[in-house]
């Protein structure tokens, strides 16, 4: 039901592994340019925020099917210090790195799915989906 | 591995092609590369095209914003050109607003522009 892929992220370097991997991903499901270009810049989103809040992370890319729809899933996994206040950075305009990255809002608005979890002190695991329409 | 980002002069204008996926060391270098051109050059106009660029996150926009914002205390104009539908609509959705930012569909409008704004 699920195939999946996946990239460590440690480096800057990491982040283009991560979105090469996904746009490979979103083109062999036959998604369209400009949600290719969601689904790349989404995971550089989140590839980005794992890098600079949590030093290290993986982000995995799985191939769904569910009801005969087709979908993307991009897990964004770390075991960082999570997030002490989701409400505050899922508030557009909220950054905590001088701004650098659009954030979390922006992720939730370019994909259909969006799940957060967070644990202090444990880490945070971020579930986004796009389908294929 | 780093590439460096090819930067041309015409006339007063310095011109810039992105061909292809910037990693974040390649853009901090490209905004160093084009500020000293501009330094070297007295140039008095840049234009960015965009053309072959299939997306831009807020690190990519970030890094250009602020180029244009760096040019401009150097008193040099930036156009940027070539922005695709795709890349268009992710930049809004992610929340991006490249705002007093000059743009052209093309790098022939982007001249055209600049020439207007240079001489105005």
């Amino acid at each position: 039901m699920s195939d999946q892929s996946s990239v460590e992220i440690l480096t800057e370097w990491d982040i283009v592994a991560a979105r090469q991997l996904g746009r490979n991903v979103a083109k062999e499901l036959g998604f369209g340019t400009v949600d290719q270009a969601r689904i790349t810049t989404a995971i550089s989103e989140l590839a980005r925020n794992i890098y600079l809040y949590a030093g290290k992370g993986r982000i995995e890319i799985q191939q769904l099917t569910e009801n005969g729809m087709k979908g993307i899933l991009i897990i964004a996994a770390d075991s960082g210090p999570g997030i002490p206040d989701i409400r505050k950075v899922m508030e557009d305009g909220f950054t905590t790195s001088g701004g650098l990255g659009a954030g979390l809002p922006g992720v939730k608005r370019l994909m259909d799915d969006f799940k957060i979890e967070t644990i202090l002190g444990e880490g945070t695991d971020i579930r986004a989906t796009k389908w294929l329409r | 591995m780093n590439f460096r980002i090819p930067i041309l002069k015409l006339r007063d204008t310095l011109i810039v092609s992105i061909q292809w996926e910037l990693d974040d060391q390649t853009a901090l270098q490209f905004q160093e590369d084009l500020l000293t051109k501009l330094h070297e050059t007295s140039a008095r106009g840049v234009v960015i095209d965009l053309t072959s660029i299939d997306f831009i996150d807020s690190f990519i926009a970030k890094v250009l914003g602020d180029v244009i914002s760096m040019s401009s205390l150097m008193g040099a104009r930036v156009v940027i050109t070539g922005i695709q539908p795709a890349v268009a609509i992710t930049l809004i959705e992610l929340g991006i607003r490249l705002e007093d930012v000059m743009t052209a569909l093309d790098l022939e409008n982007g001249l055209d522009k600049l020439q207007l704004e240079l001489e105005a």
